[in-house]
């Protein structure tokens, strides 16, 4: 979409070129003194010659034409009346020749796509040479730049690129799920979910009268969506943004370590974990949004990536816990209840590229610890690849994952990190 | 986006809390200025790393001095602009003396034309972008999208006297960018930046 507005700011360039020198003609005749003669045809004829059509317009109505002559935005009859005009008023000539430079100056707006990486050099330039009073904590700091670089695509968006349609994907019951909504809706659905941590900050939760079934984030979503008897519009960018940081304003008031619970209605997450978890979820759906308009989107900054992927990391044994219970998950060779604290079986989670690392992950137990000792098997993905599998966007089957050993481990590993992913 | 409609209130809270020493400030601010910053500073200097220092420059002079601002001067915006502006001048000012020092081609008549030139333009982008949403849509309409002043009229809704209207009080304002360090044309838009803000 943007691609195409650099090729249309190219022929503006051209055809602009071409219009000022039109303009400038009409510009030289219009400060000389042309008075534009009788049609040959009517004289030639020897009848009554008919009042020329340029002094049946007004000085008042000659003076408000000036703005569109100079833009060529007016009749040929116009312009020749108000050329005819200029070389009897001196106080229009005048504006005539400011107005006609004036459209010179008109220029399109240069690209507006800053670097996302600018802000993180010009901020921190900024707070080396004045170090803050009160900091954005660190583990904000994913969260302040995604919202930010997603606000920067909004940006140039016109109603068709909020109307656009999106398709929600994530992986439910070991299958894809996805559901219909527009670029508008997934601002909604990330405010409405943002809000979540909101309330736990006790600022305003954007469902106000709202009632959601619960504090799930697709119930939440959902009652919002519902509650708007309109298609949502591009409105929903300002209360989003004013929410995300009026977010990261707060957190840094907290003095605490961010560990805040945040509900997600069946689960909580400290509130370090939980804006780690947003910054997550505004990219994904940034990039969801990218997608249906046709834009290209970056992976987070390397550092930023790393945390999400720790915070995925750690969820893991968590999810196979669960999924074990639900007998959705291989039981494994033994007994697999391993005391707290303990090493227990591992798999080792290698991630590769940006953002990437280590990563023992404790198979039988959310309590135990990784161990390298116990490693049962071993795979290998990209970053970028492993966060698409943990939002649902690549089914676990199909992820491009190098792999050794247990493969009822790993299987149960990918299919955990795609449970990861929810509306 | 147009900021006008956002009261001077958010203006003098953003000064108390970038005097207060608040980070997120910083991060809203930038938010807020940076392509603006960005887009002024590339005007003047047509280089993009370039404008990337002046960026750099200007939030962290705004950082470092947030009581320079003084509200009864007007916004915030227009003082950010008129600071961009500034150091964008000097630096192409700087960078071209010192390629004519250097023997480059050109006279320093022709550097000050330059000068001068990339001031204009880029006051006259910030004269656009900060004048009131209807006269830059009737603008928009006639100048980029080609469009007569009737079709223009059409698109927005109102009477082809508005539209006249507004391309002309569009173009006076914009007018207005040639007129710094000169008498101001029409006295209720004064010179440079005060002019459309």
């Amino acid at each position: 979409m943007k691609a195409h507005d650099e090729d249309d700011g190219n022929d503006e360039q051209d055809t602009r070129e071409t219009r000022d020198t039109r303009d400038a003609q009409g510009h030289d005749t219009g400060s000389g003194a042309r008075i534009p003669l009788p049609r040959a045809s009517v004289e030639d004829g020897g009848r009554a010659l008919p009042d020329p059509a340029p002094a049946a317009l007004e000085h008042q109505v000659l003076t408000s034409l000036l703005g569109a002559w100079a833009l060529a935005a007016c009749s040929a009859q116009e312009a020749d009346a108000v050329e005819a005009h200029l070389g009897e008023c001196e106080a229009c000539a005048d504006e005539a020749l400011r107005l006609r430079e004036a459209v010179t100056l008109l220029q399109r707006p240069e690209s507006l796509d800053l670097d996302p990486a600018l802000r993180t050099r010009v901020l921190e330039g900024c707070l080396e040479r004045r170090p803050p009073r009160i900091p954005v904590p660190g583990w904000a700091a994913p969260y302040d730049a995604e919202t930010a670089r997603l606000d920067a695509l909004l940006q140039d968006f016109g109603d068709a690129e909020w109307h656009a349609p999106v398709r929600l994907r994530w992986f439910e019951d070991d299958g894809a799920a996805s559901r219909r909504t527009t670029v508008a809706g997934v601002i909604a659905h990330l405010m409405t979910v943002d809000g979540a941590v909101a309330a736990a900050l006790g600022l305003d939760d954007p469902l106000g009268e709202i009632t959601a079934p619960s504090q799930a984030p697709a119930a939440r979503t959902e009652a919002y969506w519902r509650a708007s008897h309109y298609p949502l519009t591009r409105a929903v960018r300002a209360p989003w943004r004013e929410q995300s940081h009026g977010i990261v304003r707060t957190v840094a008031f907290t003095g605490d370590s961010g560990g805040m619970p945040v509900s997600y209605g069946d689960f909580a997450l400290p509130l370090r974990d939980a804006m780690l978890d947003r910054a997550f979820e505004c990219w994904v759906h940034a990039e969801d949004i990218a997608e249906a308009v046709d834009y290209p989107y970056e992976p987070p900054s390397a550092r930023h990536l790393n945390g999400m992927i720790d915070l995925a990391a750690r969820m893991l044994p968590g999810v196979l816990a669960a999924r074990r219970r639900a007998g959705l998950a291989a039981p494994g060779g033994r007994p697999h209840l391993v005391a707290a604290g303990e090493p227990g079986r591992s798999l080792r989670l290698e991630i590769e590229g940006s953002g990437g690392g280590e990563w023992l992950i404790p198979l039988d137990s959310p309590g135990a610890v990784g161990s390298a000792d116990h490693e049962v098997a071993h795979v290998a993905l990209d970053g970028v690849e492993f966060c698409r599998l943990a939002a649902g966007h690549v089914p676990p089957a199909e992820a491009a994952a190098g792999q050794v050993g247990d493969r009822e481990a790993i299987r149960d590993v990918l299919f955990a990190a795609a449970c990861l992913s929810r509306m | 986006m147009a900021k006008r409609d956002v009261p001077l209130r958010w203006d003098r809270k953003m000064q108390q809390r970038l005097a207060r020493g608040e980070a997120a400030a910083l991060g809203e601010l930038y938010d807020r200025f940076a392509s603006l910053v960005h887009g002024l500073a590339h005007r003047v200097l047509d280089d993009e790393r370039a404008a990337d220092h002046i960026t750099r420059d200007v939030f962290a002079h705004v950082w470092e001095h947030p009581d320079a601002y003084d509200p009864r001067q007007g916004p915030l915006r227009t003082w950010v602009a008129t600071l961009t502006h500034r150091f964008a001048v000097q630096r192409l000012r700087a960078t071209e003396t010192a390629a004519l020092v250097r023997g480059g081609p050109g006279t320093a008549e022709e550097l000050e034309t330059k000068v001068r030139h990339a001031s204009v333009a880029a006051r006259a982008d910030y004269i656009v972008q900060s004048m009131p949403a209807p006269l830059r849509a009737a603008l928009e309409l006639a100048y980029f999208q080609r469009r007569d002043y009737r079709q223009t009229a059409a698109d927005l809704g109102v009477t082809e006297d508005e539209a006249r209207r507004r391309l002309r009080l569009g173009l006076q304002l914009l007018s207005t960018a040639r007129d710094a360090g000169t008498a101001p044309h029409p006295p209720a838009a004064p010179p440079g930046y005060g002019g459309a803000a």
